[in-house]
């Protein structure tokens, strides 16, 4: 049995006002060590708040969060030392360099001076961050920024990391080399649980997402399930040179179909599998197809098929 | 779900595999950031409020020459033109209040206590107001491992300390610049300590109160509304008891705590002058300084939690 490090159980947050807002309605997940855990929802589905809740900064109205066995809600000092959070903005502190910044993180979770310089220096080497000891933070680009926030992040071994949209708003390149040092991490045995409306974000980093909307989890899974769970594995998209109705219907009959859309230019058939991808193209070769497209589900798939429209963000 | 939702929504294989990176973008080799070694996890209070201090006095260290001359400059024009060059020039106040004190050493208390009462609203609550409303820097000592009002109260103490730099920067000043002779005796060093450390406690607190409720937007308005009048009407420039004659301001000026700051360092360092009596000014500095403290903690912890 691995070691759970997060347990969130039964958390409730209601807003209280003229018109309440019932952000979280009952969410409950566990998170085992050295898992990336994706929480994935529109704006205002609850997972910022589930967050602010697991991060100490927001008090729930009922439930409880577990951080690495410690109540985060009742002994928030001792959850925050084993937790560290890397938020979308740009959060480092710019009276100080970046050095400075990696050492007052580290004095701020009790390390000596000594102590402090030896951790910075270290991180500076393991973050590539060198040469760029002495900048300010607002000189730095935004990938370099969330990659020294990173840095600060698990500057006092934190056993929990929490990504709060980490990559919004960063270049492709960037995006890339900060899901690597995500993976890296990962590898050490830091437990992370990702916010993200990215999509392949989600995809290429978490071993499990939940998809969240109206302060509920609707599905937990491997991202890999989420998409079997559509119920069609592959997409086909067809062009052919005219389409016929007897054509169609032909397609629709095999055994290896699913279901068939037809769209203004193309068709659409859903696969039961991937292997069938080859026969449904030799047929359709005798029909004068003129283009073909493979499509595999996305977790935009399921999240749309899940809540029923698109993403808010 | 429509059409182009869905052929957008395609993942770039690409994506997955994150192989030609260029040197910006390149995947650091790094070994560990755990090192399997077991780390405790022990929590001390005192040590993350004193390395909130580090940091604070690291930032006022590296701007010291600019907070210097940010604290003198107002008090040394307004020593330099109405204690040198007025009394120079032929041209002065009237306003003497008896037994021939000079201006000079009217203000002497008066601008020690405003420059270390503003002290606190300038180096605590205006960045604290753009830290909270605009940068979120403060979020990576929000997440500290103490409790929230542990780290607004750490704000204060620096507050507090910048206030008592910023009065020593000044008190020279007001002795040394005036043209007229300046009396200054401090008969009381344990009031005169008291009162020193009541004004900068205020000063802090008034800081974080300020910052924690002003938004930076409106950071002009209340220089306009707040500060104008607190220095204007806080007995700066003129002992409290000479408003007798004008006795509907005398009792009104009593809501601004900068007269207490200003009456109570008048008992103090120029005790020749006329003054409010000592259980007056001490009471009314422990209840202000009472009053923001709680204020200024219960605010800053309700913007940092929610």
């Amino acid at each position: 049995m691995k070691e759970k490090v997060l347990q969130v159980v039964e958390l409730v947050k209601t807003y209280t006002g003229l018109r309440p807002v019932h952000a979280v309605r009952g969410i409950s997940f566990d998170v085992m060590k050295g898992e990336i855990f994706g929480l994935l929802g529109p704006n205002g589905a609850g997972k910022t708040t589930t967050v602010g809740i697991a991060t100490t900064r927001v008090v729930p109205t009922s439930g409880t969060v577990l951080v690495d066995s410690v109540n985060a809600i009742s002994d928030p000092q001792n959850a925050k030392m084993r937790m560290g959070v890397v938020t979308q903005f740009n959060t480092l502190d710019r009276s100080l360099n970046v050095r400075e910044n990696l050492y007052y993180h580290c004095r701020y979770f009790g390390y000596s001076s000594k102590e402090a310089k030896a951790r910075a220096d270290e991180l500076l080497e393991l973050f590539q961050l060198t040469d760029k000891v002495k900048s300010k933070p607002i000189d730095l680009s935004g990938g370099l920024a969330q990659r020294v926030q990173l840095a600060r992040a698990i500057a006092h071994y934190p056993k929990l990391l929490f990504l709060d949209e980490p990559t919004a708003g960063l270049d492709p390149q960037s995006r890339l080399a900060l899901w690597e040092v995500v993976k890296v991490l990962q590898e050490q045995g830091v437990t992370v649980i990702l916010t993200t409306h990215y999509m392949e974000e989600a995809d290429v980093l978490c071993d499990r997402v939940a998809i969240v909307d109206h302060g509920k989890i609707l599905k937990v899974d491997t991202p890999e399930n989420l998409k079997k769970s559509l119920g069609a594995s592959t997409f086909l998209d067809l062009k052919f040179v005219e389409t016929t109705t007897d054509d169609l219907s032909k397609i629709e009959a095999m055994d290896e179909v699913l279901e068939i859309e037809q769209l203004t230019d193309r068709v659409r058939i859903s696969l039961k599998d991937s292997d069938s991808v080859a026969i449904v193209i030799q047929k359709a070769v005798t029909m004068g197809l003129k283009d073909v497209s493979i499509i595999e589900p996305t977790l935009e798939s399921v999240f749309i098929k899940l809540t029923g429209r698109e993403l808010r963000d | 779900m429509t059409d182009q939702d869905f052929v957008n929504s395609g993942v770039d294989s690409t994506l997955t595999k994150p192989s030609n990176l260029d040197q910006q973008g390149s995947a650091p080799s790094f070994r560990t950031a755990l090192n399997g070694t077991t780390i405790s996890y022990k929590v001390s209070s005192g040590r993350t409020f004193y390395g909130l201090m580090a940091r604070d006095l690291r930032v006022l260290s590296k701007n010291l020459g600019e907070f210097a001359s940010r604290t003198a400059m107002q008090p040394f024009l307004f020593v330099f033109v109405f204690a040198y060059l007025f009394p120079k020039i032929g041209q002065g106040f009237s306003g003497s209040v008896g037994r021939n004190i000079s201006f000079a050493t009217i203000l002497v208390p008066g601008l020690v206590g405003v420059a270390a009462t503003m002290s606190g609203i300038m180096a605590v609550g205006l960045p604290l107001a753009i830290d909270l409303g605009v940068t979120k820097e403060i979020e990576d000592r929000a997440m500290a491992p103490v409790p929230v009002w542990l780290i607004g109260l750490e704000k204060i103490v620096f507050g507090a300390i910048q206030s008592l730099i910023s009065a020593l920067i000044v008190f020279p000043l007001v002795i040394l610049i005036p043209s007229t002779p300046v009396q200054v005796h401090v008969a009381n060093w344990p009031l005169l300590i008291l009162v020193i450390f009541l004004a900068c406690l205020i000063s802090g607190a008034f800081g974080l109160t300020l910052g924690s409720m002003v938004q930076p937007v409106k950071i002009g308005l209340m220089f306009s509304l707040l500060v104008l009048p607190l220095t204007m009407l806080g007995c700066i420039y003129y002992p409290w008891s000479s408003l007798s004659s004008v006795r509907w301001l005398q009792i009104a000026v009593l809501i601004n705590p900068m007269v207490y700051v200003s009456e109570g360092l008048r008992d103090v360092l120029t005790p020749a002058l006329p003054h409010m009596a000592v259980w007056a000014f001490l009471m009314a500095l422990m209840i202000t300084a009472a009053v923001l403290l709680f204020a200024g903690l219960k605010l800053f912890t309700r913007r940092v939690m929610s």
